[in-house]
């Protein structure tokens, strides 16, 4: 160990140094998440991706505020003909939908709801994984063996079709949709964290901390795991974005309960499947909706990934 | 490449035993038991008796699971309870039907989606390649179930192009020897019902195609990058290796390795896709059969189509890895 910082004078002394422009901060030393905020703050994707993402949460939170009706509520419904939805009026600003309810609302309440569910089941995937990937990781031998088998098994059919039988069994209520996306990502994430585990232990400050004299589980606990977090972050980010789309899947098929004039986005598309000829907008409007919430999750993760990501710093 | 096949071949057994025992659990830890998932919530204890003796549940657990196993081995995956027809019969007359839709989805991810990959890499950091990136990122993030909603309103409603429903016109009258719509029409020359049965498959392929093709792109673009940029395709240009000869023998192969093995992984997006897009379309294929499976609760078609998936993927699966032989001569050496 003694030998390192004279090895990093050398490096210094005989690597020149390309020409800095004055906006680069120097990375060396500053911590792995703060270099990578700093990275964030400067790629646009990032931005736009984190501007979306807030608003929609904003959107969700707020929800009671800004929607003009309640949830369910069928405020037009004397206004329904079974030939006539009526669309954008001062009253209804995106118009009616089959059923009579606002469709501005249904969407501001609909946010809530598959939010909800897509952040409810990733951190379900999560905590589930990260304790499957850390027994593994931390165990090795047959925990690491059964474990990694049952991950295998459960990788061998498609993820949303593996979330469709789970979500089948549980029944016909919406938390059967946040436990069956939950349960799918759970062997992504012990598979990410056990790997990402085994690559640490080998390194250096791993040798250093057990020399020391730290016991197994300090080691493991708060050297290994920390520094074996951030693919499993960025997945989870990532993911965020899937459990939505899924969780709208789940819900277009007809499962988790609920009545089709539930303000979920995925349940409104199943509603819209049959006014698609009369009234368009009620499949656009949720489905933009979706789409644009996954962008978000989607442009942030990726932003993120490469922030954290020592290939492309310094860049 | 005969033992790989057989060595993966062989690795199947333990996976496929294991989700036969999850499933097999699995239906036994349903509420009420399956009698009562059988018969519904209201049943009587006497017909719940019945079932049970009829099905053997009341059999040891051990003696029920090898008396499931052997009916499974020989094909029998019981019998659908919403329709009354064994359950194996049921997949194998609508699987030709998404066979057909996502081998041609595939063919068109695989058929755009490189070229698009490969041209954005070659003009990194134009127009052309700024259009793919985010080309590429709406094709991950739009629901396929929604953009099959924009196809078909767009094309079928609005401009009567495609037909918005189905896999045939109704009124078509066509024999049907292999269940492949498009292929029966070639085989029995009924040109006009292979026609019909291929105008019928555009729509739900290419929406079903999108996320593939998002995907196939973005990894064709990056790898041609990375090798574009390798010593090896300097060290080759600088031997005298001509430009065209250079992209197809040094830049092409090389740079299609990853993208051979994500193809392969897009067999279960597409094996999920077709649940939803044939919905959509009313397309009917073993998607559509399970999507209305969900809806009775009929856990026979459930169990099987997870088995019976798991096996094609499977398989999928092996075939990538056989082609990457194929590709690369270092894989045939091991």
């Amino acid at each position: 160990m003694t030998t390192e910082p004279a090895a990093q004078d050398v490096v210094r002394q005989t690597v020149p140094r390309g020409p800095r422009t004055p906006r680069e901060p120097d990375d060396a030393g500053a911590s792995l998440w703060r270099v990578a905020a700093r990275r964030l703050r400067r790629n646009p994707g990032a931005i736009v991706g984190a501007v979306i993402v807030l608003l929609f949460v904003l959107v969700a939170l707020l929800a009671p505020v800004l929607a003009p009706y309640g949830a369910g509520a069928l405020p037009g419904r004397a206004e329904i003909r079974p030939t006539v939805i009526p669309g954008p009026s001062d009253a209804f600003p995106l118009g009616l939908d089959r059923y009579g309810a606002d469709l501005l609302s249904q969407l501001i309440w609909g946010a809530r709801a598959s939010l909800l569910i897509g952040i409810l089941s990733t951190v379900l995937g999560l905590l589930g994984g990260a304790l499957l990937g850390l027994l593994a990781g931390a165990f090795g031998g047959w925990v690491d063996t059964v474990t990694m088998r049952l991950v295998d098994l459960m990788l061998s059919v498609p993820s949303l079709l593996l979330a469709v039988s789970v979500a089948a069994v549980i029944g016909q209520t919406p938390s059967a949709i946040i436990i069956a996306i939950g349960v799918v990502q759970v062997p992504i994430f012990a598979r990410l964290l056990r790997g990402s585990m085994l690559a640490q232990r080998d390194q250096d400050y791993v040798l250093a901390a057990s020399s020391l004299g730290l016991g197994r589980r300090t080691v493991v606990m708060s050297h290994i795991l920390p520094n074996s977090l951030s693919p499993v972050i960025v997945q989870a980010t990532l993911m965020l974005a899937t459990a939505v789309i899924e969780a709208a899947a789940l819900s277009f098929l007809g499962l988790g309960g609920g009545s089709p004039t539930s303000a979920e986005w995925g349940r409104m598309l199943t509603a819209a499947q049959n006014e698609l000829e009369v009234a368009p907008r009620l499949a656009m409007w949720p489905g933009v909706c979706i789409a644009v919430t996954a962008l978000g999750f989607t442009l942030f993760g990726e932003a993120l990934r490469e922030a954290l990501d020592p290939k492309t710093r310094k860049r | 490449m005969a033992r790989l096949v057989l060595r993966r071949l062989a690795l199947l057994i333990p996976t496929l035993l294991g989700l036969s025992i999850l499933l097999f659990l699995w239906v036994r830890a349903l509420p009420g038991g399956p009698a009562t998932a059988l018969l519904g919530e209201r049943a009587t204890p006497e017909a719940v008796a019945r079932i049970n003796e009829l099905y053997g549940f009341d059999r040891p657990i051990l003696e029920q699971y090898v008396t499931w196993i052997g009916e499974l081995v020989r094909g029998n995956f019981g019998v659908s309870t919403r329709t009354g027809v064994p359950v194996m019969e049921e997949f194998l007359a609508r699987f030709p039907a998404t066979i057909e839709l996502t081998v041609v989805a595939l063919l068109i991810a695989i058929g755009v989606g490189i070229p698009l990959g490969y041209v954005a890499a070659r003009h990194q950091g134009r127009a052309l390649d700024h259009g793919t990136v985010v080309l590429s990122l709406l094709g991950v993030t739009i629901p396929v179930f929604f953009l099959a909603f924009l196809l078909k309103y767009l094309f079928a409603v609005q401009l009567g192009w495609f037909p918005s429903a189905g896999r045939i016109d109704p009124s078509m009258i066509a024999t049907h020897p292999t269940g492949f719509y498009v292929l029966d029409g070639l085989l029995t020359r009924e040109w006009d019902a292979s026609w019909d049965a291929l105008l019928h498959l555009v729509l739900p392929a290419v929406a079903l195609g999108s996320i593939p093709l998002a995907i196939i792109a973005r990894i064709t673009r990056a790898s041609v990058i990375e090798v574009q940029g390798a010593d090896y395709v300097r060290t080759a240009r600088a031997k005298g290796l001509r430009p065209p000869r250079l992209r197809r023998r040094v830049v092409i192969r090389n740079a299609m390795l990853p993208v051979a093995t994500t193809i392969g992984l897009q067999v279960g997006l597409l094996l999920s896709g077709a649940v939803l897009t044939e919905t959509v379309f009313a397309f009917n294929g073993i998607g559509s059969f399970l999507a209305e499976a969900i809806f009775a609760l009929d856990y026979a078609v459930l169990q099987g189509f997870i088995l019976f998936v798991a096996v094609v993927y499977a398989l999928a699966n092996l075939a990538v890895d056989v082609s990457y032989g194929l590709i690369d001569p270092r894989m045939r050496a091991r």
